[in-house]
């Protein structure tokens, strides 16, 4: 089914300059995998090597943070809105 | 993005220094608001924030998505767009760390202001490559503030530190 997923600020350059990109899935993970498969840029920036969602990548659906759903399981409705948030971290090299 | 210029009004250099000292030994962070241009950005307000890491905030800083959807929030209430973040490395040199690369994304500006025994030291300012493999130096070009420009956010940055920090 169609679903809209939001692409943030600073991914949009990797996914053809839009705000939002329509994909055909039934849950988040399928989402995700469709959009990365049309925009390959984004995929190194979304997962890390181990395939998994980098720890900084927030997803919600509608308003809920995915880690309180069924994480990539999280089944998707016609109309729901998926939403990709950065969350940001940094630090020094070492402990001072 | 090498050598992309960074145009920050002076007053908010002060701003970011004086953030560093106030937190300091701990990180600071906040957002940086402003234009974006082909060649250069600019940095025309900042909004800062609460450093979330509370188990280790001497040499880490974290923001939420909370934070980052308010900033977006902000920035978009004053017609301006979310250029990127600034944070300090106190007791350590302006410049990005693994840790920062392995946490950044790209397109966003990281200011990191070097804060040494509680003075504020050295600024820099990285942008992420698009393959992650390492931080692009921006060139950082400061702009002297207009009067009027730095009445009105001594006044507002006071306000915003009340309700965030």
């Amino acid at each position: 089914m169609p679903v809209k997923v939001i692409i943030p600020t600073p991914l949009r350059a990797y996914a053809g300059k839009q705000e939002s990109v329509e994909v055909q899935a039934a849950t988040v993970g399928e989402a995700l995998d469709s959009l990365t498969s049309q925009y390959q840029n984004l995929k190194q920036h979304l997962f890390g090597d181990d395939g998994r969602l980098r720890s900084f990548v927030n997803v919600y659906v509608n308003d809920e943070d995915i880690r309180y759903l069924q994480k990539d399981q999280t089944r998707l409705k016609e109309g729901d809105t998926v939403s990709i948030v950065p969350s940001i971290a940094g630090g020094t090299h070492a402990r001072t | 993005m090498s050598g992309r210029i960074l145009k920050i009004r002076d007053d908010l250099v002060r701003r970011i220094q004086a953030h560093g000292m106030q937190t300091y030994p701990h990180e600071c962070c906040g957002a940086l608001l402003g234009f974006d241009g082909e060649a250069s950005r600019e940095v025309v307000d900042l909004l800062p924030l609460a450093n979330r890491r509370n188990d280790s905030p001497r040499n880490r800083f974290e923001l939420t998505p909370e934070d980052v959807m308010l900033a977006e929030k902000t920035a978009r209430e004053n017609q301006l767009e979310l250029l990127g973040w600034y944070h300090s490395h106190p007791n350590a040199p302006a410049r990005p760390s693994e840790f920062d690369r392995e946490h950044a994304w790209p397109w966003y500006s990281y200011i990191i202001v070097s804060v040494q025994r509680g003075e504020p030291r050295d600024m820099t300012s990285w942008c992420l490559r698009d393959d992650r493999s390492a931080y692009e130096g921006e060139v950082i070009e400061t702009i002297a503030a207009m009067a009027s420009e730095t009445g009105e956010f001594d006044r507002k940055y006071s306000s915003i530190l009340d309700a965030h920090c």
